[in-house]
């Protein structure tokens, strides 16, 4: 881990009131996994405030760059909107535990909203079939399906609305993916980001299935390096740091309320 | 001519006059890579108590305008697995950096329990240690705020861990008393070698369109920016108060922060809150220090001390 003085490289418009910002990082880049998170100083805001933590969308060791997918959602967000090409942004990272790349038969990718960001990293680094489940509210929600497509990834969607894909749960898709690949006696694993709702589900199908289950967790952070102990998740074993015991564990290790 | 940083807090020979707050930076180690180590002369670590102790519910904390309000709740791994895990990574990592080991307890017992484990563990480990006593967190019943509210139980608490311990003993005050002198009088009479203020102040934020209190332990403590002339004020009472070395924090951003405190008759100063926005903090306040002592005609950190023009 280090703090980089990087530069933004470009910062644009994705829609749904999504950015995407990439940094010239290249301290951190090439150490980058996917699954780890950069914690942002947003240069706009007063001194004193808190970082932001997002994962990372992509990083290149070659480019020496690191890209995230943000949602404009509070204060911080909305200063972030306004860093130009050129400006400096103070960066933690690499920081957390990420997802493996290693993945035994096909890899299901389970993504909400901006918890597709470490996924589209980690289908670049796979080198197994993989598949993403997206859910989403409405079509206009859904993000940067080209970027998925162009690795090669096939796409299964789901929204609230019917807007895009079927109508309901992405869950209903994956369920029926599962029941296809044990039948067919394939080996396959969990990988998933979004909010709590899903990543619950996910977790429920690894352990009742018995199969490797991958869920990264975000919490409201303030250190993002394990210092401070704001960022709990229970586990069995105890109340885990999310910055740094995660944000990616083992779906067997995660306890639910 | 370069700059004489070395101070001693009550014993803890330190090369600079500058430690983290307890809380702040995790069991020490957690911030390499970002913090510039060499410009500490301790690090003082997250609070630890006998048996492992979960902390509070989510959420813990809450971003406030200057600073942050966090009920952590003093979460950790007990003595055992400190002594076995925690201190060999620090010495493997940071050597002989002197660890601050802030403790705590449910009762004046717990608390002399935990200083004689640490007394017997520094006495076979590498490097120096001291103790900071916290009985000022606001975030457990319990332990803490309790045994630092009244100066006849605080008399009591600080002589049973002198009896407990021969490293140096620092007993961490809270800043939320009428008048402070009473407790530093205590901290004397038991035995301290050094006292420490502030601990956060208690606060709470209310999500009005909720209805109902922002953190789960509804209420917490607020340190960084805001509490600074708080601290500097808390500071300059104790110091009055008493001849034991003080080791000062609440709200150091920059150098300008340590340097009222040093002024106001502080022998070292932590930092807390700012090394979570901005690591290069320690570095920056370090630098700062010396620059100042330059430009006033100051040859040691040390000449600082009380250095207040009436
Ligand atoms: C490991 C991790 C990875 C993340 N990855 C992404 C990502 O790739 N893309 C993305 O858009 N967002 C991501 N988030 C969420 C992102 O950090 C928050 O949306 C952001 O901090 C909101 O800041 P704000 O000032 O705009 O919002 P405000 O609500 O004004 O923020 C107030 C405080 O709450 C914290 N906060 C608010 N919402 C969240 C949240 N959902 N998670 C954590 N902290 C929060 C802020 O950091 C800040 O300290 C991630 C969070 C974590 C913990
Ligand atoms: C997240 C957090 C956790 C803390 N935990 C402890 C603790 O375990 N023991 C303790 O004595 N003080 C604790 N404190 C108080 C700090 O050590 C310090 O006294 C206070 O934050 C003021 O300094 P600052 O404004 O520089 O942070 C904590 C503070 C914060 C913000
Ligand atoms: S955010 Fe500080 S421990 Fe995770």
């Amino acid at each position: 881990m280090i703090d980089e003085t990087t530069t933004v490289a470009s910062h644009c418009e994705m829609g749904a009131g999504y950015r995407l910002l990439v940094l010239n990082a290249p301290g951190m880049a090439a150490e980058t996994r996917p699954g780890q998170f950069v914690h942002v100083k947003v240069p706009t805001l007063e001194a004193s405030a808190l970082r932001r933590p997002f994962s990372v969308f992509d990083a290149s060791g070659q480019d020496g760059t690191v890209t995230v997918l943000y949602k404009t959602v509070g204060r911080g967000t909305a200063a972030l909107n306004t860093v130009k090409p050129g400006d400096a942004v103070q960066v933690e990272g690499p920081l957390g535990r990420g997802f493996p790349t290693e993945c035994n038969g096909t890899a299901l990718l389970v993504g909400g909203g901006y918890g597709v960001a470490p996924l589209h990293f980690l289908a670049r680094r796979l080198r197994t079939k993989t598949t993403l489940f997206v859910g989403a509210r409405t079509a206009s929600d859904l993000l940067a399906l080209d970027r998925f497509a162009a690795l090669g990834v096939e796409t299964k969607v789901a929204t609230n609305d019917g807007s895009a894909g079927e109508k309901g749960f992405v869950t209903a898709p994956l369920d029926r993916e599962i029941a296809r690949l044990r039948g067919a006696g394939e080996a396959f694993e969990l990988f998933t980001c979004g909010p709590d709702g899903l990543l619950k589900a996910v977790s429920e199908r690894a352990v009742s299935l018995g199969v490797p289950g991958w869920i990264s967790v975000d919490r409201h952070m303030v250190c993002g390096v394990g210092a401070c102990f704001a960022c709990i998740q229970r586990t069995v074993g105890g109340n885990a740091r999310c910055c740094i015991d995660g944000p990616v564990f083992p779906a067997k290790e995660l306890i639910w309320q | 001519m370069a700059i004489d940083t070395r101070v001693n807090l009550g014993g803890l020979e330190m090369a600079t006059p500058l430690t983290t707050a307890s809380g702040t930076f995790g069991y020490g180690t957690e911030y390499l890579g970002a913090v510039d180590y060499s410009c500490l002369g301790a690090a003082t670590v997250k609070g630890v108590r006998m048996s492992p102790w979960p902390g509070n519910q989510m959420p813990r904390h809450v971003e406030v305008p200057g600073g942050l309000v966090n009920a952590i709740g003093l979460q950790g791994p007990g003595i055992d697995e400190f002594l076995s895990h925690y201190v060999p990574l620090y010495r493997e990592k940071l050597c002989g950096l002197p660890m601050i080991v802030n403790i705590w307890g449910g009762s004046i017992e717990e608390y002399a329990e935990v200083a004689a484990r640490l007394d017997a563990a520094a006495a076979a480990a590498s490097g120096a240690f001291a103790v900071e006593c916290n009985v000022s967190c606001p975030n457990v019943k319990a332990g803490g705020h309790t045994f630092g509210q009244d100066p006849e139980v605080l008399r009591c608490l600080v002589g049973e861990v002198r009896k407990a311990t021969r490293l140096p003993l620092v007993v961490k005050l809270a800043p939320n008393v009428p008048d402070v002198r009473p407790y530093v009088r205590a901290c004397e009479d038991g035995g301290a070698d050094a006292i420490s203020l502030i601990n956060t102040i208690p606060a709470m934020v209310i999500d009005v369109e909720a209805r109902r209190p922002v953190l789960a332990n509804r209420t917490g403590g607020l340190s960084g920016r805001a509490v600074h002339p708080v601290a500097v004020k808390a500071v300059w009472d104790a110091a009055r108060a008493t001849s034991l070395p003080i080791l000062a924090m609440g709200g150091v951003y920059e150098a300008k922060d340590a340097l009222e405190f040093l002024l106001a008759g502080a022998t070292a100063v932590a930092i807390g809150t700012a090394v979570f926005s901005n690591p290069g903090v320690v570095r920056e306040v370090h630098d700062g220090i010396i620059d100042y002592c330059r430009r006033h005609g100051f040859d040691s950190v040390r000449e600082l001390k009380g250095a207040m023009l009436q």
